[in-house]
């Protein structure tokens, strides 16, 4: 059983360990970086200057370097705008912290207002007695539909 | 107390709507880009946006608003542009007849990688002054570029006389550059 748990392990260790030293997919990298020109992830261009920049991403994974070695090299040409999606550092990370920020405002909202709309209603008062009026004509009609 | 607490997310979300208006409108009053083509065409002479870039030709910065005194040509450019190739030896001979006089081209190449860009300046011999604005920030953002190439003749105080959208190829733009040129060195 031990022996069984360590292999395991082991293999995970393996696994991981291969998958952070394979390299980089170039489609990955195409859909993960932006256009300069035309403004659209580089898998969806035919720009000249797209063109140029998967010839580029070709090249760099051919001469081994990682993803984030790319990514860095592009930004360094191009600016943080070539990322198709915001650095989770400075002030790119409000545009991933906004929406945490509006989800959670909207459930406490949710959450408020349910509490206020069950508080309201509260529970059912006593019944209160009919006057004696009302209940003389209601048996009198009541006999009337029987009768 | 539910009353003034209504009230105070009230006051947040109109504060928030307020915000965002007051975002548009800045953004909107900023961007002077594309104004600055109309502007000059009205005869206008609006004054070209400054910026500090990093040069390509040699080492250190280059600072448009120490051109004072020069007539500039800026010459917003990228290494896979194929009207930029057709126009750059034009304005390498500009440059080489008219620096005497105190005419200074300078290239804003954008949106491109350095190496390209080196090896365009080299295989067209150009000797003129070559700035970076790979993000496109000052081509794009402050003088409203939307196609390369793109052309501002500048007077000796910083104003845009002339913009040339598109290569600078033909015999009868080439003629007006020349014209612009000239009137940039009069002033």
């Amino acid at each position: 059983m031990r022996a069984h748990l360590v292999a395991l392990v082991a293999f995970g260790v393996l696994a991981v360990g291969a998958q952070a030293a394979s390299p980089p997919n170039a489609a990955d990298l195409e859909a993960e970086l932006v256009c300069p020109v035309c403004e659209t992830t580089l898998d969806q261009s035919d720009a000249p200057v797209a063109q140029r920049m998967k010839a580029f991403i070709r090249e760099r994974i051919a001469a081994g370097d990682t993803e984030q070695e790319i990514k860095d090299s592009l930004v360094a040409e191009f600016g943080s705008g070539v990322l198709a999606t915001p650095p989770k550092s400075g002030f790119g990370l409000v545009a991933w912290l906004l929406p945490l920020g509006a989800l959670t405002a909207g459930v406490l909202t949710v959450v408020l207002l349910v509490r206020r709309w069950s508080r309201r209603r509260g529970p059912p008062g006593p019944e209160r007695p009919l006057d004696a009026d009302l209940e003389r004509r209601v048996d009198e009609e009541l006999a009337r539909f029987e009768g | 107390m539910a009353h003034r607490g209504k009230l105070v997310a009230q006051g947040v979300a109109v504060g928030l709507v307020a915000l965002l208006f007051l975002l548009l409108v800045w953004t909107l009053v900023t961007e002077e880009g594309g104004d600055l083509a109309a502007a000059a065409a009205r005869g206008e002479r609006p004054e070209a946006p400054d910026f500090t870039l990093e040069r390509l030709d040699r080492d250190g910065n280059l600072t448009l608003s120490s051109l004072r005194g020069k007539a500039v040509v800026l010459n917003a450019w990228a290494s896979w542009c194929l009207p930029c190739k057709e126009e750059a030896p034009f304005l390498e001979q500009v440059w080489r007849e008219e620096r005497a006089r105190g005419l200074v081209v300078v290239g804003l190449d954008a949106k491109d990688f350095r190496t390209d860009a080196r090896r365009f300046v080299r295989r067209f011999d150009l000797t003129f002054p070559i700035v970076f604005d790979g993000p496109g920030d000052v081509a794009a953002d402050r003088y409203g570029v939307t196609g390369f190439p793109e052309t501002f003749v500048l007077d000796r105080e910083g104003k845009v006389l002339e913009v040339f959208v598109g290569g600078i190829t033909a015999d009868e733009d080439r003629a007006r550059l020349r014209a612009a040129v000239n009137r940039a060195l009069a002033t």
